[in-house]
């Protein structure tokens, strides 16, 4: 089964955050309040290894597994789009303390009502859907 | 083997974690795919028929399952992380964020995951359980969608690709977050 493999990356992605605490509201307030830096660590480890990662498979244009070319999208250049979504997103994200990742994970943590801030996640994407084209972007 | 449970039962560090974060970024490019979680939200509405009412979710999502199983993967994560993983529930937080945390009224700092006052059934039916959970969740959604990825999309995939509009998005993050922060949460907590 192909889609095997995103349930086995998924799960090495959830243990890990977990273990690493980055799904606790509390490190996420930490972080904002710049008193650790167990955050700033791991984003920014992770982001060092995927600068280079991601240079060799440009450079040596490595293929996917499956032998296709692999394509990495630039996305389109706007202030406004990135800096208006990125506040609103940071204000749901300094406040419930999880982004997307981090709900999922915390649902198999046993933190039930974390059900409701992803079905208010949902709500929120779909009226962004519906607002799409009265924003600037 | 028990040892080897107990030894990856402790709190992994930073520099065990932000590695393994960039090798399942990796792994995801190498499967053809891209790495962004927030995605989900969006095939949801698809999946629950919102193309009917709105253009932005009239996509094929079946082209996205791979996407959805990841995210389960996430919930199974949890799951053995939780079961197996974790003789206790504690974080190790700094002592100065314990100190700010007492002083906005939360009852031992640190002692599980969430603060269990505010992530409780009941507590959605308080204000500041309401706001927390509800309006944070929907702001989650609304602006993640519009920024065009979040933490994963964003902060790990965009920064690594050096891609500008990603560190634009990453600083509204911050700006988002610090306000809150510093000017919401302590007007929330003493609600």
């Amino acid at each position: 089964m192909k889609l095997f493999r995103y349930l086995f990356i998924g799960a090495i992605f959830g243990i890990t955050l977990a273990k690493a605490e980055v799904i606790s509201w509390y490190r996420i307030y930490e972080m904002f309040k710049f008193q650790s830096f167990h955050m700033y660590g791991v984003i920014g480890s992770a982001v060092v290894i995927g600068v280079i990662a991601i240079q060799i498979i440009k450079r040596y244009k490595v293929k996917s597994v499956d032998g296709k070319p692999i394509h990495i999208h630039p996305k389109q250049f706007s202030i406004p789009r990135y800096l208006i979504g990125g506040i609103i997103f940071g204000l749901g994200w300094a406040l419930t303390g999880a982004c997307p990742g981090p709900m999922f994970i915390l649902l198999g943590n046993g933190v039930g009502v974390i059900l409701v801030v992803i079905a208010a996640a949902v709500l929120g994407t779909y009226v962004y859907g519906l607002l799409r084209n009265k924003l600037p972007h | 083997m028990s040892e080897i449970i107990a030894f990856i039962s402790q709190p992994w560090p930073w520099y065990v974690a932000g590695p393994i974060i960039s090798l399942v970024m990796v792994s995801l490019i190498l499967f053809g795919n891209t790495f962004g979680i927030s995605s989900n939200l969006r095939t949801m509405c698809s999946i629950v028929g919102g193309g009917r009412s709105c253009e932005f979710f009239d996509f094929n999502w079946k082209n996205q399952i791979w996407n959805l199983v990841f995210a389960l993967g996430l919930v199974l994560g949890g799951v053995i992380a939780h079961s197996y993983l974790s003789p206790n529930t504690a974080v190790n937080l700094s002592v100065s964020t314990i100190e700010d945390l007492k002083a906005l009224g939360i009852d031992q700092p640190g002692a599980h995951l969430v603060p269990m006052e505010v992530f409780s059934w009941e507590s959605l039916f308080t204000l500041k359980g309401f706001i927390i959970l509800v309006v944070g969740g929907f702001l989650i959604g609304f602006g993640t969608r519009y920024a065009g990825g979040c933490t994963s999309g964003h902060a790990i995939s965009g920064l690594s690709d050096l891609q500008l509009p990603s560190l634009i998005a990453v600083i509204g993050f911050f700006i988002g977050g610090l306000f809150v922060t510093y000017l919401v949460l302590p007007h929330l907590y003493s609600l």
